[in-house]
């Protein structure tokens, strides 16, 4: 590739030199190699590889969602619909909802304890914001599983929060006491649920900051010198000047929530299973590959239904308006999430 | 105001809490002599002791640095040119490029893990170390992908005409002037691949084969198993003071960097504001 580049190059110099238009030259050496190769030579790998292992492999989980489940555990020949007709069985209906239910309440949560989180940091003095960035991420550098772990040894019955409030607390001479020696904590919605919060948190909370630091503060000063109280506030002018953030934050949280596998699997019970957890089951330990597919096809349905409703709703082309800077923020602490002043920050290309 | 705001705080401290205090809690209880933590029976290093003498988690340990490493060699390439080609043509095979390249970044894991198995089984490739390595490539190349178009999308192009104008090649303006200017973005973009891949478990749960395991899939078999727990609590301790120290240094290095650039961004603001020219005669002179 070096050699193409160099030698397509060397060959427009003299062109170059003659008549430089102000486009080509302003791109420096891709603008210089003007032939239609470039944009191939450019393009190929990324768009070759993200065929192959992306856009092939998401094809093959459509089709084979309609094809038949052959005895020895692998796919038969021909088409049906009876992995369809199996899947509306009394059982995974109420997955579904599961998985729906989790994740959106997940996502409210996120977003209900996000925005303070917001509002608090993009309060805070500017020198001081990318270290409070930087403690926000922290936490998430370690490794998912070991936070997932981390939350199953402290609902543990054994564990510190179950032994805390299982303990009898004698207060002013009453006998006192959280929660009942049997109750457990752990294998339920509401673990599942907790530890999603726990996870999706950060990922809420870094684009309703980024929205938060370039809205005008001024604006609550106003409400306030009007008579306003201080919830309405917050509610009606700090919420809605951060609009953008909350659409990005909800499809940050949402999307992977959907898509939850780990969380529910181990702190989750049988009567807390979503959809990821019977995908697993169905792909590996049944080998039902059909059955797997078509789970699939349904889960990756949800999760192109909000962003799909987003877009409508927005008109625009990219909904996430500040993904690229939640991208560069979880790779480095002190990016510029913290320290930008109003520099654009939509998409790619607006 | 004032109410509003030392509410909003008081959120953001208890949030932190809760961010903390789990990973605090396993922490501490890796040098619990009691097995499940919930309360001390004294200070012990044994579950380190019998961490170093697992083989088993530091052969996993190497999968898991030979994958990330390779991952992070080829989604750097491939995302850097990609990012490339989308900045510099607009199109209908650069928005369907970007389209590809964004969903990607917003499917769930488990979508890619089992695509990507059923297309290995199809394909007949055996699910080994390598199968892995496509995976992850495959979802760290979006990353990259983002984090040199954000970069670019603040680039000054009128850098690159300086440099044609003072007769650099077209190479050299590239190697010299553009990439120089990327390497943040790209140095940023494979740190995130490379953090990615070593954290992954779901996709890499699904498409790994026998004996080509990594860590956090060693992890989770050992979480699932209930075996060795405190071992786990030693080892997320030490891959968290890695973490702690590398986000340190790094943030150091930043800082230096910024310094110098508020410092460059300073004198270039100093040089071409009125300010300055009616201050300084010393300044016309040496000119």
């Amino acid at each position: 590739m070096a050699a193409d580049v160099d030698r397509a190059g060397a060959g427009a110099t003299p062109a170059v030199l003659e008549a430089p238009a102000p486009a080509v030259r302003r791109m420096g050496l891709l603008g210089r190699v003007r032939h239609h190769g470039a944009e191939l030579l450019l393009t190929a790998p990324s768009f070759a590889w993200m065929t192959v292992f992306f856009v092939v492999p998401t094809v093959l989980v459509l089709l084979l969602a309609f094809r038949p489940t052959a005895l020895d555990g692998g796919v038969g020949h021909g088409w049906t619909l009876q992995t369809w007709r199996t899947i509306s069985n009394p059982n995974y209906p109420s997955i579904v909802w599961r998985t729906i239910w989790l994740s959106f309440a997940a996502t409210a949560l996120s977003i209900g304890i996000g925005l303070p989180c917001a509002f608090a940091m993009a309060r805070i003095k500017a020198q001081w914001r990318p270290t409070f960035v930087g403690l926000v991420i922290l936490p998430f550098w370690t490794s998912f599983l070991i936070r997932v772990f981390a939350w199953r040894l402290l609902l543990h019955p054994e564990g510190a929060i179950s032994t805390f409030l299982h303990s009898t607390w004698t207060i002013f001479g009453w006998q006192f006491r959280f929660l009942e020696p049997q109750t457990t904590l752990l294998y339920n919605s509401f673990a599942v649920l907790l530890v999603m919060v726990y996870t999706y948190l950060p990922f809420a909370i870094l684009p309703l900051y980024a929205a938060a630091e370039k809205f005008d503060f001024s604006l609550l000063e106003a409400a306030f010198d009007l008579g306003a109280r201080p919830w309405r506030v917050f509610w009606r002018i700090f919420v809605p000047g951060v609009r953008a953030g909350v659409v990005s934050a909800v499809m940050m949280v949402l999307i992977p929530a959907l898509g939850s596998y780990v969380i529910p699997d181990l702190v989750g019970g049988p009567n807390s299973e979503m959809v990821g957890n019977k995908i697993y089951q169905r792909a590996l330990p049944d080998r039902n590959l059909p059955h797997a597919s078509a789970l699939s096809a349904l889960l990756m349905l949800g999760v192109l239904l909000p962003p799909g409703v987003a877009w409508l709703a927005t008109r625009k082309r990219h909904i996430g308006a500040t993904d690229t800077d939640v991208v560069s923020a979880m790779s480095s602490p002190a990016s510029n999430l913290g320290n930008s002043g109003g520099r654009r920050r939509n998409g790619v290309r607006s | 105001m004032k109410r509003l705001q030392r509410r909003s705080l008081a959120t953001f401290w208890t949030v932190l809490f809760f961010f903390y205090v789990p990973i605090l809690v396993l922490v501490v209880n890796s040098f619990n002599a009691s097995k499940f933590g919930g309360a001390w029976k004294g200070f012990t290093f044994k579950w380190y002791e019998k961490l170093f003498a697992d083989h088993a988690i530091w052969q996993a340990m190497e999968n898991t640095f030979a994958i990330a490493l390779g991952a992070t060699l080829a989604s750097v390439v491939l995302g850097t040119l990609a990012a490339l080609a989308i900045s510099r043509w607009k199109g209908k095979i650069q928005s369907l490029h970007y389209g590809l390249l964004y969903t990607h970044l917003v499917l769930p894991d488990i979508l890619m893990g089992i695509s990507l198995l059923l297309f290995f089984i199809s394909v007949g490739l055996d699910l080994s170390l390598f199968t892995v390595f496509l995976a992850h490539t495959t979802f760290c190349v979006s990353y990259v992908a983002m984090a040199v178009l954000g970069r670019l999308e603040n680039f000054d192009g009128s850098l690159l005409e300086a440099a044609s104008d003072l007769g650099a090649t077209p190479w050299q303006t590239f190697w010299k002037v553009q990439f120089p200017l990327l390497l943040p973005g790209i140095a940023a973009g494979g740190l995130l691949a490379f953090t990615l891949s070593i954290d992954d478990f779901v996709i890499t749960f699904f498409v790994n084969g026998a004996g080509s395991e990594t860590l956090p899939v060693k992890i989770y078999g050992m979480i699932k198993r209930s075996r060795d727990l405190p071992k786990i609590n030693a080892l997320s301790t030490l891959m968290m003071c890695v973490t702690v120290l590398a986000v340190v240094a790094s943030r150091m290095m930043q800082g230096l960097g910024t310094r110098q650039q508020q410092r460059d961004a300073r004198a270039a603001a100093s040089a071409a504001s009125p300010a300055s020219r009616q201050e300084g005669q010393g300044g016309r002179v040496r000119r």
